[in-house]
């Protein structure tokens, strides 16, 4: 194959990569703290994704430039999804932490299609596709069959950052020293007077933060959001999160990366686009029967 | 003496119940639907208060079979009384459709303890399996084809049987997930099963009786759906009969030890994997043969409607039932399917509903409106 047309898979494949493995990060925090599965991750990641959309009709009655409502849109919108993501934990979660893992499984996904009903229903005209302005400068360089555009660029380094600062916090903050400490040992953690409840609350607001990041960067690169965008990309998410090893946030980019990466082979394989995520699936279906515990699982398979 | 009580008793439950039964389906405004759903809870809270409920209940439970079978004859009762309502017929159809779905469910939720997020998979493809067959092997008899679409559903089920017995909790529930959708994916792009626009089903044909007719005049006339509402209501006798036959065996005491304390039961000799496969597979047969007989109802079948959000509201009927109570889906079903139909207000908005009624049961009452009741060991014994 020619170079640039591989260069050109491999910068789309990573901006894709990128985006999987914020939503994967996130169901590894939450599952790292609580052991739990937030299935509303996909729709909250949506619900990200219109708040900006709405942030940017907003702001564009009032004229602003684009750079500005862009930082706007990024800063409210994750903030809003952190207190969804909080306020979800707070009311639906915590309180189900002592019943059946099944329940928790339940109520979260019932809580997902809510918030995707709701949009569908009372976001105006929310049943159809809705365009997503374009606020990243449109330049690109052409080079032989690769044409690199820049806001790609972009967000593959907005991803990433985020990526690494999440890593960075829960590293070398005093916060993200508690969130390990109740991931590993939630009594233990207890003992030794951390708050349980509010970091708990932090992880998974700072998950559901990350989550409105990817939506809007979807939207972005894709200048096109709908309601049900949240199942499919949930779903991927969660299987990235699941085959790089739950609990690892490096599992998390690596299953981030195989799934783009899966994507990309099946559309040159296949000639019918749909196709690429029933291969991509089936592989990642496949895998996860090899190795129920993920490629790169942190701990013993007690979490299988 | 105290035999006949029972069975009057039993038999004073079922006919209240199929008068409800008539009421919630002819019924058609708004308010006459609102002012039953405000009697029936009063009702149902009176006669609790007046221990007749409990008085029905030890009744049931003394004589099974009766109950049973004294139900099934009044649905046929009602079902005459309805014959030309075709509407009313469709939805009472699809309900005892929705009810055996639901009962395999159970069997995989209630019982093994094994979720399943593809319910609506499983029913497509009995469906495809019925619309597919019918088409190309025309002489087989309808009853066959019915049975291989059931087994077909629970056979291309068994293709998730290792990486869901190699998981557990969370991860099985995203490999039905995943499966749901790729199949609707997988219908929407191929050409074989008709793509986005479906295929045409042709009507059942049981015993030379062509189900697309209407209902022949030497029996009195009426909807053609009535053939299909009682294959339907026999289906749901059978798959109701099974379940709880299931329940009181071996069989479902295996299954829920399997659910409780996998370790455990391991340890008494129970050999967990054959459990989560046979009732995952009996629970699949089941959503097959329902949808064999709804393409067959409604004589086209496209990807459009077998959606993951299908999935969820059977799974909403469980619930609101009461997870492993095989009688709850009934009520359950009916409340989901019907209600919409009535008030065309909330038809839109029912998704949004249901998922608010959802997270308020798993909330505030988390054993669904109908709970389990405790396994009874000797038939008849009161507790």
């Amino acid at each position: 194959m020619d170079l640039g047309f591989f260069a050109q898979y491999l910068i789309n494949g990573l901006v894709q990569g990128i985006t999987y493995a914020l939503v994967a990060v996130g169901f590894t925090l939450f599952f790292g703290v609580l052991d739990v599965i937030k299935f509303s991750h996909g729709d909250v990641l949506m619900l990200g994704a219109f708040t900006a959309l709405a942030l940017f009709l907003g702001l564009d009655q009032l004229s602003t430039p684009a750079w500005l409502s862009l930082t706007i849109m990024l800063c409210l919108g994750t903030l809003a999804m952190a207190l969804v993501g909080a306020l979800l934990c707070k009311f639906l979660v915590l309180p189900l932490k002592e019943s059946p893992p099944l329940n928790t499984l339940l109520i979260t996904l019932m809580f997902g299609s809510v918030i995707r009903e709701a949009v569908r229903l009372f976001f105006p005209n929310g049943s159809n596709p809705k365009p997503f302005p374009a606020l990243l400068p449109e330049t690109s360089i052409n080079w032989g069959n690769l044409n690199l555009r820049l806001d790609s660029v972009m967000l593959i380094f907005t991803g990433a950052m985020a990526i690494v600062l999440t890593h960075l916090f829960i590293q070398k903050t005093r916060m993200g020293l508690a969130i390990r400490a109740v991931a590993q040992d939630e009594e233990t953690a207890r003992l030794m007077g951390i708050n349980f409840n509010k970091t708990v609350l932090m992880t998974f607001a700072l998950g559901s933060g990350l989550a409105a990041l990817s939506g809007i960067s979807t939207g972005l690169y894709y200048q096109e959001i709908n309601f049900s965008m949240g199942l499919m990309l949930g779903v991927i998410g969660f299987s990235a999160a699941v085959v790089g090893g739950l609990g690892s946030i490096y599992g998390a980019i690596v299953g981030g990366l195989l799934f783009a990466f899966l994507q990309t082979l099946g559309a040159i394989w296949f000639s019918v686009p749909a196709y690429k995520d029933v291969f991509a699936f089936t592989v990642i279906i496949m895998l996860m029967a090899w190795r129920p515990t993920g490629l790169l699982a942190d701990r013993s398979s007690e979490r299988v | 003496m105290r035999d006949i009580k029972t069975k009057l008793v039993i038999l004073l439950g079922v006919v209240l119940s199929i008068v409800v039964l008539y009421g919630f389906l002819y019924l058609e405004h708004e308010w006459e639907i609102g002012l039953l759903l405000v009697a029936l809870p009063v009702a149902i809270l009176v006669l609790k208060r007046t221990n007749m409920l409990s008085d029905y209940q030890q009744a049931a439970r003394a004589m099974p079979k009766l109950t049973l079978s004294s139900f099934i004859v009044g649905v046929l009762v009602l079902i005459i009384l309805l014959r030309d309502e075709h509407f009313a017929l469709l939805m009472l159809t699809t309900v005892m459709l929705y009810v055996t779905v639901s009962l395999g469910l159970t069997i995989q939720f209630g019982f093994a303890g094994l979720v399943n997020f593809a319910a609506i998979a499983f029913f497509g493809i009995g469906a495809y399996s019925m619309a597919v067959l019918n088409h190309h092997f025309n002489a087989l008899p309808d009853l066959l084809i019915i049975l291989f679409s059931g087994l077909a559903s629970a056979f291309l089920g068994a293709l998730l049987i290792l990486p869901i017995l190699r998981t557990r909790g969370h991860y099985a529930a995203l490999i039905t997930i995943a499966f749901g959708i790729l199949l609707r994916t997988f219908l929407e792009v191929n050409d074989v099963f008709g793509g986005p626009q479906g295929l045409k089903v042709d009507g059942l044909e049981i015993l030379g009786w062509n189900f697309s007719n209407s209902f022949p005049s030497l029996l009195g006339g009426g909807s053609f759906y009535m053939a299909y509402a009682i294959t339907a209501l026999l289906l749901a006798a059978v798959a109701y009969l099974f379940t709880r036959l299931i329940e009181a065996s071996w069989f479902g005491l295996n299954m829920d030890s399997v659910r409780l304390d996998e370790v455990a039961s391991a340890s008494f000799g129970i050999n967990a994997p054959r459990w989560k496969i046979t009732a995952f597979m009996l629970g699949n047969f089941f959503a097959g043969l329902a949808g064999a007989i709804y393409a067959a109802m409604s004589g086209f079948i496209a990807p459009a409607s077998f959606n993951f959000a299908d999935s969820l509201l059977l799974v909403s009927i469980v619930l609101l039932g009461g997870i492993g109570n095989a009688v709850a889906v009934i009520p359950a079903a009916l409340l989901i399917v019907v209600l919409p139909e009535k008030f065309q207000v909330i038809q839109e908005y029912r998704l949004l509903l249901f998922g608010i009624v959802v997270i308020l049961i798993l909330r505030f009452r988390p054993s669904g409106l109908m709970p389990r009741g405790l396994r009874q060991y000797f038939p008849g014994s009161s507790t």
